[in-house]
């Protein structure tokens, strides 16, 4: 028997970004705030002195434990599932602040085109440039209503960067200057400006000063110690949920964070949440928390799961190619982030020094950015140089034909450690009436619900827009002087390997209640005190990194729940 | 290839190798930078011009290399035959040449059975519930098809170029590893009358090139998924911090110059010149 607690205004499900924004927002505003997180408490203490690259690169320390619970994937609706059971093909974070704590800090604003991407593409190009099964719709948002909330997320986060020089306009600039130059960087962005192409450093979440945030909160500037994507930061020089929201949160009184609580259901009656049932995952207690509104704000697969498994909302079906929960999943897989590496035989860089987003981009070949008139796909992509920092187990990169192992391996990559570059490319990704998220039938977590079951296949749209971006990235290369360019090879199947953490959808926002699960405040059609923030609302997923969209989508939501708090109720759009 | 370097490795120096030094820019990127760097250099390659460094360095760490040698012994593997396959076959893939000291020097057969001791040889925080389906099209076809993480995706600057087989057996990391020592043990008798450790260096690779291809038979699991397992856990054991018991006394990180994890690089990003410095390992970071 589930014990029923005192009720409170707000109780938010997941503490990274989207949560953190959320709970930080309506706590400052007076309100009761309970946020439940399935994983540990977590702070700096946790990751400090622990740079260890076997511990958190390849045994994923920080990711969630799926002995528990996963996911199962398939490409088609004929197929059956199988699930996904090692952390080496999942990437989903877990403990306090989710995958804001170890992501890289690629911090990106998406596009205009991306929020009215079926009228642009319809207005430029006519509605048979949208292929049959491609299911792209506009956000129910434009970029210009939105860009207040990408201000408001990059002012918390201290943003080091520089204006796009091909961009949409920012009402600010970012909060502090780009990261440092180094030479491979300048090389790119050299061999860029050389193709008529408008390069600039990535904006980022690792700092190049020292910054206090409108909340108060510090972070402090970024060491380039190379320990960042899949680490929490040495030194709270990376912004992350961690070392800004959530302790702004702390600080108001008013928010309770109630850590190893896993929630299991949202409760609903009549239309309406009234809380959530959740279970203390140290002594099994079952706890009921009611609440005025609730907030699903956890992972894409967590927002999707929980509302299937609850019964709210119409689940998709692709027979009928009606309903909206798991509606348009989509997301960046192997076919994305592919391009050319150089092997230089005469230069040598420094890159066992890095950061998670230090490199340089440019958005020539982004978006509607370029005419897409006699090309077989839509959107495009960011083309990007990274200098993560490479570990020494991840840095064994050898020109193609060289074999895996044996003496001619060792030699060649260690000969190459730190003389190879890589160029690649960061599609876009349609959504299709095939791609979807449903319950499956087989498989089980610990409580013996059914894991969420991924359906999902590349099209020719995705194999045609890595292919392009491949070309492009290989000139580039070619123009930064390597003396061997390998070209990635396009897969020509999804290959159940969820990584790079960039999965999306399923809990759309839209403005039609047929085609979309939540209005432009990410609150439910369905259930008017239901919001779900998250990459789940996104209905396709745009060419650059998704972490500020995600934070800005949190800033949204806070308000429309003010709004929803003061009005007494109803719908806000 | 033969298991001679088990004990005495104190100086891999052998001065002939500086002869042979594989090509004319490193050579070169030696004389430039190795020289002034100094300090203790694992490869081999620079014996001939660093022999007293190198034997001065090996000296001050004598103490490092009794402690772990107190931790090489089998906790996991109960067999001395399992792990002597083991040893041969981690030498095969990161063979000691010009550049250094291989596998078995390097300790990597004790990480191994170190790692296999511990939760993630038991799969504790894998999915690990039933049904297993052991298909055609869940197994073998799509450990084939699979493409190598430094060429697809997202994730392929941070993590080792090696094949991620979806893993559908029911078999955990320790099964898979007896399981596949034991075969390959068991082929190399069949195919050339001789137990693995005994067979000729281009024998043992032809063995191992049939688990690679997935041209051996295993129970409950395809021999790429075994493979690609004792690829990627070897390179582990060669870079992973010395704190595991491989990378002996960090010379898998001399080899490709790597520093060890440091404070941080802030004053050094900018260079245009490679920097090089002496490892240290994360002992020497938190303390």
């Amino acid at each position: 028997m589930a014990k029923k607690l005192d009720k409170v205004d707000v109780v938010v499900v997941g503490t990274g970004w989207a949560g953190g924004v959320v709970s930080a927002e309506l706590s400052k505003a007076g309100y009761q705030v309970v946020a439940l997180e399935r994983g540990e408490n977590r702070n700096t203490a946790d990751y400090t002195g622990v740079k260890d690259e076997l511990r958190f690169t390849n045994r994923y320390q920080m990711m969630q434990n799926l002995s528990h619970e996963t996911i199962t994937s398939r490409n088609t609706m004929d197929e059956e599932a199988l699930p996904v059971r090692t952390r080496q093909e999942m990437m989903a974070g877990t403990d306090l602040g989710g995958g804001g704590v170890h992501w890289a800090g690629a911090t990106y604003r998406f596009m205009p085109y991306d929020f009215e991407i079926y009228s642009k593409t319809v207005e430029r190009y006519g509605k048979s440039k949208i292929p049959d099964g491609m299911t792209i719709q506009d956000w129910g948002i434009t970029y210009d209503e939105f860009e207040k909330y990408y201000d408001r997320f990059e002012k918390t986060a201290g943003l080091s960067g520089e204006q796009d020089p091909i961009g949409a306009e920012h009402s600010s600039d970012y909060p502090t200057p780009p990261m440092k130059e180094t030479p491979n960087l300048r090389l790119f962005k050299d061999a860029a400006k050389n193709l008529g192409y408008h390069p600039f450093q990535i904006p980022s979440s690792n700092l190049s000063e020292r910054y206090e945030n409108p909340d108060g909160q510090v972070i402090n500037q970024c060491q380039y110690c190379s320990f960042c994507t899949r680490y929490g930061c040495d030194f709270g020089a990376k912004s992350d949920p961690v070392v800004t929201v959530i302790p702004a949160a702390k600080q108001t009184g008013n928010f309770e964070l109630r850590t190893e609580s896993y929630v299991r259901r949202v409760l609903h009656n009549d239309g309406k949440a009234t809380g959530v049932m959740y279970v203390d995952t140290k002594t099994g207690e079952e706890f009921e928390q009611p609440a005025d509104v609730v907030v699903l704000s956890a992972f894409t697969f967590t927002n999707n799961r929980l509302l299937l498994l609850s019964g709210i909302g119409e689940p998709y079906d692709p027979e009928t190619r009606k309903g909206v929960i798991g509606r348009n999943f989509n997301g960046q897989f192997n076919i994305t982030f592919l391009g050319a590496r150089g092997f230089f035989d005469e230069k040598k860089f420094n890159l066992y020094m890095g950061a998670g987003a230090l490199g340089a981009t440019f958005s020539d070949l982004a978006g509607d950015n370029f005419d897409h008139s006699d090309l077989d796909f839509i959107h495009g992509g960011g083309v990007e140089i990274r200098q993560y920092g490479h570990g020494p187990i991840a840095s064994n990169k050898v020109p193609k034909g060289t074999p895996k192992w044996g003496k001619e391996f060792k030699d060649k990559s260690i000969f190459y450690t730190n003389r190879n570059l890589v160029v690649w490319y960061t599609p876009a990704i349609m959504p299709w009436w095939h791609n979807y998220t449903d319950l499956d039938p087989t498989y089980k977590d610990d409580f013996n619900d059914p894991l969420l079951r991924i359906t999902n296949k590349y099209t020719d749209q995705d194999r045609s827009i890595a292919k392009f971006g491949v070309k492009k990235c290989k000139k580039v290369m070619e123009e930064m002087g390597a003396d061997i360019v390998d070209e990635d090879e396009v897969p020509y199947e999804f290959d159940h390997i969820y990584q790079g953490g960039h999965y999306a959808g399923g809990v759309i926002m839209g403005d039609d209640p047929d085609t979309s699960a939540v209005n432009n405040y990410l609150q439910m059609w369905d259930a008017e005190n239901l919001f779900v923030v998250g990459g789940s609302a996104f209905p396709h997923f745009a060419n650059r990194h998704p972490t500020a969209t995600i934070g800005a989508l949190g800033y949204r939501a806070a308000e429309g729940i003010d709004k929803y708090l003061k009005n007494g109720g109803g719908s806000l759009v | 290839m033969s298991d001679n370097h088990d004990g005495d490795n104190e100086n891999g120096v052998n001065e002939n190798n500086t002869e042979t030094a594989p090509d004319e820019s490193r050579r070169k990127f030696i004389k430039n930078t190795g020289m002034v760097a100094g300090g203790v250099v694992g490869g081999s390659l620079l014996g001939g011009f660093l022999t007293n460094q190198f034997q001065l360095g090996t000296e001050t760490e004598n103490d490092n290399t009794q402690t772990d040698n107190l931790q090489e012994a089998r906790m996991f593997f109960s067999r001395k035959e399992d792990f002597d396959v083991l040893k041969a076959a981690t030498e095969q893939i990161f063979p000691e040449d010009d550049n250094g000291p291989g596998a078995v020097e390097l300790g990597v057969p004790y990480f191994i059975d170190k790692q296999l001791a511990g939760y993630w040889g038991v799969n504790a925080k894998a999915y690990m519930k039933n049904p297993f389906r052991q298909t055609k099209e869940a197994v073998d076809d799509y450990a084939k098809k699979d493409g190598d993480q430094d060429k697809q995706g997202p994730d392929s600057e941070t993590q080792p170029p090696t094949p991620t087989p979806r893993y559908q057996t029911k078999l955990n990391r320790g099964d898979l590893f007896i399981a596949g020592l034991r075969k390959m043990n068991q082929v190399s008798k069949d195919k050339f009358d001789t137990k693995f450790t005994e067979a000729e260096s281009e024998q043992q690779q032809e063995v191992m090139k049939m688990f690679e291809n997935g041209d051996v038979k295993m129970r409950g699991v395809s021999s790429i998924t075994f493979f690609n397992l004792l690829q990627s856990t070897t390179i582990e054991g060669v870079y992973a911090d010395p704190v595991y018991g491989g990378n002996k006394n960090m010379q898998g990180w001399a080899m490709k110059e790597y520093p060890g994890p440091r404070m941080g690089f802030l004053q050094e990003i900018e260079s245009e010149e490679f920097i090089k410095k002496e490892p240290k390992s994360l002992r020497d970071y938190q303390t």
